[in-house]
């Protein structure tokens, strides 16, 4: 958990240009770090690679918090 | 009756510098912007060498995360007029945003950005064709992006017309401004196609310069030992005004923009008609616009490329349009130093133009030690020159046979 925590925070800094203390299990990715839609397709993709997963997009369209991500990641990898 | 326009400031991000004192100065001193491309690794390529824009981070001017949604030709955009406006000391906060307009083109577009997805979409299939990569391509962005990044909401489109996007740009925001659309246009290009699939484009059209042992002596426009253009890239942008508007605020004018032309040769895709027909109309329109007769004329920015025909037929041209003025007036390619910027040429031109205007001094041809017989115009060879320059043209011709001039004249208040 710990670990998927901090690879997904790194890829959202990275992408985002956020702070990290912004990336928070609770935030928002669009209402609170900022991204529009097509920055939350670029970060699935980003995530897809860094985990070597698939996300299909009935199960992106569920993900809006990074804790969503996080749990999702947990889940299937 | 049509409003007067002004230029009241410079944006360029060039090979020869990135602000406007840098490059005229390299400018007027012949310096040349041509070296070994660094972009790219080029032992396949027959043609190495291009002018870069060398220094440049867009950091300076864009945040992080809106620079990893640009290619860098809306970067150059961007930065160029930011600059433009500090340069005409304009602030959007204090001026109507709703009459303040954007047209920045480029010829080409995002080409990294093809380049760079194409190889995603081959390599590793549909799926990862990055969702930014349509609105990091399409050549009309610049315009776009400046718009966003300035707050102008007024009139915006782009001209895309190869090598005379830069002369469209600012003659069609030119006609704008006349007819009353908007107060200020903000009218440039951008190119940033020092890349593989356009040098080996181009080269393959026979176009470019190969001399690659001697990259500062490549762009030789009127030489007898010219043998192609240098792709150059950058961007520049001028803030355009009605002389009313820049008035009321008390800008500093550095010349007026009074007249342009532009026609089609109706001949050819790349080759220039051989009688120079459509750039002699172009010229002859942009002085009629403007109101000017031949002798007006001190000094032309000529398209200048470098290649064999261009040369040739543009000096042609000048001829049938000039008369014996032609023998009279000074010439000179800028390219011969910063290279060809394409869609960023006639927009880097006319700042050249307004810059000549100010200064009284004519930029160089440089390189041009052997001159061709069939170019026997002045072309103000390897030196600049103090002179009275009171109007100006500089011409744009673009593949596709598009012809455009654009004529710029020293500011006087009646």
């Amino acid at each position: 958990m710990a670990d998927t925590l901090e690879r997904v925070k790194k890829i959202i800094v990275e992408r985002l240009d956020v702070d990290e203390a912004e990336v928070t299990l609770e935030a928002s990715i669009k209402e609170d770090l900022g991204a529009d839609s097509l920055d939350v397709v670029d970060l699935i993709m980003e995530l897809e690679d860094e985990f070597e997963l698939e996300i299909g997009d009935d199960e992106a369209a569920k993900i809006s918090t990074v804790g969503d991500i996080v749990e999702y990641i947990n889940k299937h990898n | 009756m049509n409003k007067r326009v002004v230029i009241t400031g410079l944006g360029i991000i060039s090979p020869l510098g990135n602000d406007v004192n840098t490059f005229w100065n390299h400018l007027i001193a012949g310096k040349s912007g041509v070296g070994n491309i660094t972009h790219f690794d080029t032992t396949d390529y027959a043609v190495k060498i291009a002018a870069e824009v060398k220094d440049f981070d867009p950091l300076n001017y864009i945040d992080k995360k809106e620079v990893r949604r640009m290619d860098r030709f809306v970067q150059f955009a961007v930065a160029a007029a930011k600059e433009a406006l500090k340069h005409a000391e304009l602030d959007m906060d204090k001026v109507d945003a709703n009459r303040v307009g954007v047209y920045v083109g480029s010829g080409i577009g995002g080409l990294s950005t093809l380049e760079n997805q194409h190889r995603v979409l081959m390599e590793r299939g549909p799926r990862r064709v990055s969702p930014f990569f349509v609105p990091m391509m399409i050549a009309n962005m610049s315009s776009g992006m400046v718009s966003i990044h300035t707050g102008a909401k007024g009139p915006n489109s782009a001209a895309i017309s190869a090598c005379a996007t830069g002369t469209h740009c600012i003659g069609d925001s030119f006609k704008m401004l006349q007819r009353g659309d908007a107060d200020v246009m903000l009218a440039g290009g951008t190119e940033a196609t020092i890349l593989p699939m356009a040098i080996a484009g181009f080269s393959a059209m026979g176009a470019l310069s190969s001399r690659n042992d001697d990259p500062q002596k490549a762009s030789r426009p009127f030489d007898r030992d010219r043998d192609g253009f240098v792709m150059g890239e950058g961007a520049t942008v001028l803030v355009l005004e009605t002389l009313e508007h820049a008035q009321k605020r008390g800008a500093n004018i550095i010349a007026e923009v009074v007249g342009y032309g532009m026609t089609a040769d109706a001949y050819h895709i790349t080759s220039p008609d051989p009688h120079g027909d459509g750039a002699k109309r172009s010229m002859e329109m942009a002085l009629s616009d403007a109101g000017l007769k031949p002798e007006d004329i001190d000094y032309i920015n000529a398209h200048g490329t470098s290649t064999d025909i261009n040369d040739k037929f543009e000096t042609m041209a000048i001829k049938a349009a000039f008369g014996e003025h032609a023998h009279k007036l000074a010439i000179s390619s800028t390219k011969s130093m910063m290279g060809h910027l394409l869609g960023a040429a006639g927009a880097i031109e006319a700042a050249v133009l307004a810059l000549t205007l100010k200064e009284q001094i004519i930029p160089p041809t440089i390189n041009l030690e052997n001159p061709d017989p069939e170019c026997d115009l002045d072309y103000v060879p390897n030196e600049a020159r103090k002179a009275r320059v009171r109007a100006a043209i500089s011409n744009s011709l673009g593949f596709g046979g598009h012809n455009a001039t654009i004529c710029i004249k020293e500011f006087a208040e009646a």
